[in-house]
């Protein structure tokens, strides 16, 4: 069963002098799963990927990542691994299969001219592998760097952010691409601010100030946080939102095209608070909470002070 | 309101104003602005001296009267000479020139005192190493005037007849490897340790900082890599950039300003190699320790100045005060000045150059280590 786990790892901590960037994170994936990895800016989340592949050490934690033990055995972990940085980080002044060939190099492959001839057909970049990498767009960067990563056949990939300044076309293609390999078995952690991106993913875990504050499939992570939200429509929303704002039992008032989402934590609550508008000039009704909701509201928990 | 052509004082004042916060912000580039000069200055202004004194020397005596004596008491006491040791002939005496052991060769010849006595203007033979002019001139410069006021209190009352218009001793200087003081013959063969110094250092010491800023380190870090893979895969390549700078060089030295050789060429190269190598070293090790490629430019002028001024390149070695010798004697530059001048001017072979050449390999082993040790392998 445990070896069903691409990654299973507990207590995982890192400070960076006074500040506790990751704190007793656990997290488990299994093979073959796309996990959604959320968090606001500044959360952890690079952090605790750069521990997964040795990038930096734990200064707590113990568990497996492939197997292999993730404090002690990193070098091999390295192996298996592809790690998709949030920056660009191939060579700017490579052409990209130079970029590709020096990848390919680095892991030893046997069959270096082979892979890399694929890796560039597969990208459709035949035509362009003589092209500098630092001249390609933004879309085509990130499919280069995905191609770069998985060069070498990794069973896990460790994406940071991959589609940060994408376009909508190039995002969907990428994970078009992302759910092809996952049923092929890979295992995929995905770094994301993007709700959309999040709701492609098998599995969530949400982190906050360095904790993991839930997990679980799209649908549980919503349920679990018990976040009822209302939709209004009427005159002057703006002025509404303000009113709204300092109720006890409201969370969120958040302009939504036409629309106000209001919602709060405790049902009763939420209703009472909004009573006194519910008349006749505005529309209310109450809808699912969405993940953008509970995001937001999971991010601002922290200042409530410890939940837990 | 702002203007929308010509100078804005407001807009030059907000350059002004973002400059000074970007100074502060960088902690070691506002140190190394304000104490690498205070350092140079004291470490230079006290180093340099361009009369160089207390040459050692070597002597070679075959007449003990007290002629003799007061000839090699005057040197002494000039303090352009120091006596560093005795030898037998004439051959031996070469020897320690050509390895550098002694700047001068003080040969006084069988029956000198007699001679003089009798007025024969017995002959004192100084061979001197002129590779570099500027290290010897004003000492050789000296006897003739030196050796006369020496002997004027000896030959009083009836000898005064032997302190004659012509002088009672027939002194002859040979100035050896560099007979025409050309000083020439002495800096281009120095220039090709300086360029290659200034060149390799600067080269590598922006390579790992180069990646760390463009966030490539991470990906490398993330590959399954050695210290060792990537510092000396950093450093092989430029060795080859060296051996073209190396072989310009030469090439110039040769037809443009005729510099002898008079040694061994591929001797020159084999050596050649250890020195780019322990450069290269330097520049890598700089590279682990700097956390953007200006502080790592900094580091290597850093380097770059002591090289110059403390090697012997531009100020004779011999003329600085024992402090800074041993300082000089820590860089590389300083050996492989040495060994260039031997091989090119002196014909130096393979045994005389290993004296230097240890310590151009210590000196690069020791940066490897360092650099290899301070490498991170991960981004702690």
């Amino acid at each position: 069963m445990a070896s069903e786990l691409a990654i299973d790892v507990h207590g995982m901590t890192k400070r960076f002098g006074k500040h506790i960037a990751v704190n007793d994170v656990a997290l488990q994936v299994g093979s073959g799963e796309i996990c959604g990895f959320l968090g606001p800016n500044g959360s952890g989340k690079t952090t605790f990927i750069r521990m997964l592949c040795g990038l930096l050490k734990a200064d707590a934690g113990s568990g497996t990542c492939l197997g292999f033990d993730v404090i002690t055995e990193s070098e091999d972990i390295k192996r298996q691994v592809g790690y998709m940085t949030q920056r660009f980080s191939f060579y700017e002044d490579l052409s990209i299969s130079e970029n590709l060939d020096f990848v390919a190099r680095m892991y030893s492959l046997g069959n270096r001219h082979t892979a890399v001839n694929a890796s560039i057909e597969k990208l459709g970049l035949v035509e362009r592998r003589n092209q500098l990498a630092g001249e390609l767009s933004g879309g085509w960067k990130q499919r280069l760097a995905l191609a770069a990563c998985m060069l070498h056949e990794p069973k896990l990939l460790l994406l940071d952010e991959p589609t940060a300044g994408v376009d909508p076309k190039a995002r969907r293609e990428f994970w078009e691409e992302i759910h092809q390999l996952a049923a092929q078995g890979l295992t995929f952690l995905i770094a994301t601010h993007y709700m959309d991106e999040a709701e492609r993913c098998h599995r969530l875990a949400f982190i906050s100030n360095g904790t993991l504050l839930i997990r679980g499939t799209v649908r549980e992570v919503i349920d679990e946080t018990h976040l009822t939200t209302w939709s209004v429509s009427g005159p002057d929303l703006l002025n509404l939102a303000r009113q709204l704002r300092d109720v006890p039992g409201i969370e969120q008032t958040v302009p939504f095209g036409n629309t106000l989402r209001v919602s709060g934590n405790d049902p009763e609550a939420v209703e009472n608070a909004i009573s006194p508008h519910r008349n006749s000039s505005y529309n209310w009704r109450p809808v699912d909470s969405s993940l953008e909701d509970v995001f937001i509201h999971l991010m601002n928990k922290p200042k409530d002070g410890p939940s837990s | 309101m702002i203007s929308k052509v010509g100078i804005s004082p407001s807009r030059f004042w907000a350059m002004v104003v973002k400059e000074f916060i970007q100074m502060r912000r960088d902690r070691v580039t506002f140190a190394i602005m304000v104490g690498i000069p205070l350092i140079q200055l004291t470490l230079f202004g006290f180093a340099i001296n361009s009369d160089p004194r207390h040459l050692p020397a070597a002597m070679i005596i075959n007449d003990n009267g007290p002629m003799a004596r007061t000839v090699l008491y005057s040197l002494q006491n000039s303090t352009y000479f120091d006596f560093v040791r005795q030898v037998g002939t004439e051959a031996e005496g070469r020897k320690i020139l050509e390895r550098g052991e002694a700047q001068f060769v003080i040969n006084v010849p069988e029956n000198f005192t007699r001679d003089l006595l009798r007025g024969n203007r017995p002959s004192i033979l100084i061979e001197a190493d002129a590779t570099d002019p500027s290290a010897t001139s004003n000492a050789l410069g000296s006897l003739r005037s030196l050796l006369d006021t020496a002997l004027q209190n000896d030959l009083k009352g009836p000898l005064s007849y032997l302190s004659s218009v012509t002088g009672p001793i027939d002194l002859q200087i040979h100035a050896l490897y560099n007979p025409e003081a050309n000083t020439q013959y002495n800096i281009v063969p120095g220039l090709m340790g300086v360029v290659l110094t200034m060149t390799t250092v600067m080269i590598t010491a922006l390579a790992i900082t180069r990646e760390l800023e463009s966030g490539t380190m991470e990906n490398l870090l993330s590959m399954p890599t050695r210290p060792v893979e990537v510092l000396v895969g950093k450093i092989v390549p430029y060795i080859l950039v060296g051996y073209i700078q190396l072989l310009l060089i030469l090439t110039a030295a040769h037809f443009l300003f005729h510099v002898p050789m008079v040694g061994s060429l591929v001797l020159l190269l084999a050596v050649a190699f250890v020195f780019i190598t322990a450069n290269l070293a330097m520049g890598i090790t700089f590279s682990t320790i700097a956390k953007n490629q200006r502080q790592a430019i900094q580091m290597a002028f850093f380097f770059f100045l002591p090289s110059i001024l403390l090697s012997g390149f531009m100020f004779p070695f011999r003329g600085m005060p024992q402090w800074a010798q041993m300082i000089g004697e820590l860089l590389p530059l300083t050996h492989f000045l040495r060994i260039v001048r031997g091989i090119v001017l002196k014909g130096n072979g393979l045994v005389d150059v290993l004296a230097q050449l240890w310590q151009i390999v210590l000196f690069a082993v020791i940066a490897v280590t360092i650099g290899v040790k301070r490498y991170r392998r991960t981004l702690d």
